[in-house]
């Protein structure tokens, strides 16, 4: 009987120096990943109890000013409106936006030709790799005042809408949702595939409708997809800054000023260095809430 | 017996509407996504395009030959080619390093090193932005395009070191035994051994950290400010975020200028991950 060789049992020639060569093959990315990414978060745990700031009197003599930022953050009307519009920003164009509709197109997929499933998961893909800035700029020209939807609208005999204007969140939203959905698609494909024949079709055979099919047997089978897709397309949509950025620069007024926005205005166009950070701590707290109950679901094996 | 009929027909029509009406959906959705870019690749082929979709009236590759002879537009183009390949190539050099010691050996802090990788991989890089620039600024190192590479380098490294220690466990140890048997170094087991079994998974991680740092936006648009070093990225932006005048035509040539290398390292790259994952099932048979 042939027995299986674990990883542990190896040549113990190359067993001596092991721990030295390991150490000398992880240095380079320790050392870039404390510099350039543990050294700034944890920065940001130290800058956020500071005061300062880019130009002024606090530029130079930059002090710690314990809890002032976060005493002035809950008062302050603005974070508490860019907190709000972040929730429905994810919300809606991540939880729901983006999953339904990947569910949907994923659902609507299994089973039809193959020559047609490549059409249109090209085009939805299409959106999806193309740069967030094309994205933006496709959509600042498809919603603009000259732009396709008002030029429809006009043909059919109705006034145009500023939609940018009179609507930005929902355009950041449909926007958001045309780039992400593709990814949410994708991973659904790859859950409906794993789901065996066998089960659906007995279940078809006992007489359960389509539906019942989808909500007693698909969906349960497939839960661990749709928890894991929402971790990651939550943490996604919570640091997303160059759709919105670029597409209505957090406006009107502040229409569509998110938390990372807001943290952008605050850090480089007020100068507020300091309040900008810890802006910036209230959404890595909430990136690390997320990472850590993705890593609980993931269940890795390490 | 007409009824029984009856009951057949509607049955009948009740399946052909089941199996056409997905199509018809899907179809209206994809209309739904294709057309803003259309627009795009109509406009890129207009000279006096708008920003409503329309034919262009005459086709023509003016646009893009004004934009790829435009000296700024090669410029940006060039800058962002300087931050993609240069880390593409550091993230797989790294992350590829890294991942030998991780797949290969017992160590006693490999467990919380891998959680610590995988924990990274979650944090959305926006919220580091501020904190990274008063570390730019502080150690001088704002306005660099050699820096940037390497906090780009820095921030891609979680998830290259995850995928990248995957692709080395289903290289199989047998081979590098064998090889130190007849003699070989580490060295030389992994660079005649390991890599090139390994090509799938480093292109696949090559493929991802070139798209990342391309499409990337904020990480240039907050520490590079010279207009001579910005990517084409910050450069789009620029053009229709705040110049009043747009040439449509033109910078929709320049933006599927843009987009044509990501869509091919995309389609290149699945090939590439549909062979890793084989590879990786014919280990596991």
């Amino acid at each position: 009987m042939e027995v299986s060789h674990p990883r542990v049992s190896k040549p113990k020639r190359h067993g001596s120096g092991e721990q030295w060569r390991a150490a000398l093959f992880l240095s380079p990315s320790w050392l870039l990943l404390l510099l350039f990414f543990f050294v700034p978060t944890i920065l940001t745990f130290y800058f956020a109890f500071t005061n300062m700031a880019l130009t002024g009197a606090t530029a130079a003599k930059t002090e710690f000013i314990g809890f002032e930022n976060f005493k002035y953050m809950f008062q302050d009307a603005n974070f508490r409106t860019s907190v709000w519009n972040t929730l429905i920003f994810l919300i809606f164009s991540a939880v729901i936006g983006q999953q339904v509709m990947g569910f949907i197109i994923a659902v609507m997929m299994n089973g039809r030709k193959q020559w047609f499933r490549s059409v249109i998961g090209s085009i939805v893909i299409a959106g999806w790799v193309a740069p967030e800035v094309v994205c933006a700029f496709v959509w600042f020209a498809f919603l603009n005042d000259t732009g396709t939807v008002n030029t429809v609208i006009e043909s059919l005999g109705m006034k145009p809408i500023a939609w940018l204007y009179t609507f930005p969140m929902v355009s950041v939203i449909i926007a958001n949702i045309w780039h992400g959905t593709a990814f949410s698609m994708m991973v659904f494909q790859a859950a409906l595939g794993d789901v065996p024949k066998e089960v659906e079709e007995s279940a078809m055979i006992d007489g359960a409708s389509a539906w019942q099919r989808m909500i007693r047997i698909t969906l349960p089978m497939i839960m661990g997809s749709v928890t894991t897709n929402m971790v990651l397309v939550t943490l996604q949509t919570l640091g997303s800054f160059t759709l919105i950025y670029a597409l209505t620069g957090g406006g009107p007024g502040m229409a569509t000023e998110t938390l990372p926005i807001y943290m952008y205005h605050q850090a480089f166009v007020n100068y507020q260095l300091g309040y900008g950070t810890a802006i910036s701590l209230m959404l890595l707290v909430i990136g690390i809430v997320a990472s850590l109950l993705y890593m609980r679901m993931l269940k890795v094996k390490l | 017996m007409s009824s029984l009929n009856l009951g057949k027909r509607r049955r009948m029509n009740r399946f052909v509407v089941a199996r056409t009406l997905p199509y018809i959906i899907l179809s209206l959705i994809g209309m739904l996504f294709l057309l803003p870019l259309l627009w795009l690749l109509f406009a890129s082929l207009d000279q006096n395009a708008t920003l409503a979709l329309k034919l262009p009236s005459a086709f023509t590759l003016d646009n893009y030959v004004s934009t790829v002879t435009n000296t700024d537009n090669q410029k940006s183009f060039g800058n962002g080619l300087i931050l993609a390949v240069g880390q593409a190539l550091l993230v797989v050099v790294v992350a590829g390093l890294a991942s030998y010691p991780l797949s290969r050996y017992q160590l006693k802090y490999k467990r919380s090193f891998m959680y610590i990788i995988l924990f990274a991989t979650g944090l959305p890089i926006t919220a580091v932005m501020v904190p990274v620039y008063q570390f730019f600024i502080y150690f001088r190192m704002q306005d660099s395009l050699f820096f940037t590479v390497l906090f780009l380098t820095a921030s891609a490294l979680p998830y290259s070191i995850w995928m990248m220690k995957n692709f080395m466990d289903s290289v199989p140890l047998e081979l590098e035994e064998a090889a130190w048997v007849d003699g070989a170094s580490i060295w030389t087991t992994l660079r005649l051994v390991i890599v090139p079994l390994m090509l799938p998974g480093i292109f696949t991680v090559g493929i991802f950290a070139f798209a990342g740092s391309w499409g990337n936006f904020l990480v240039p648009f907050i520490l590079l400010q010279s207009p001579d070093k910005l990517p084409a990225a910050v450069t789009i932006y620029q053009y229709f975020g705040q110049n009043g005048l747009v040439q449509y035509g033109t910078l929709a040539s320049f933006s599927i200028i843009y987009t044509i290398p990501a869509v091919a390292l995309y389609i290149i790259g699945q090939r590439y991950m549909s062979q890793g994952f084989s590879f990786g099932g014919a280990n596991k048979g």
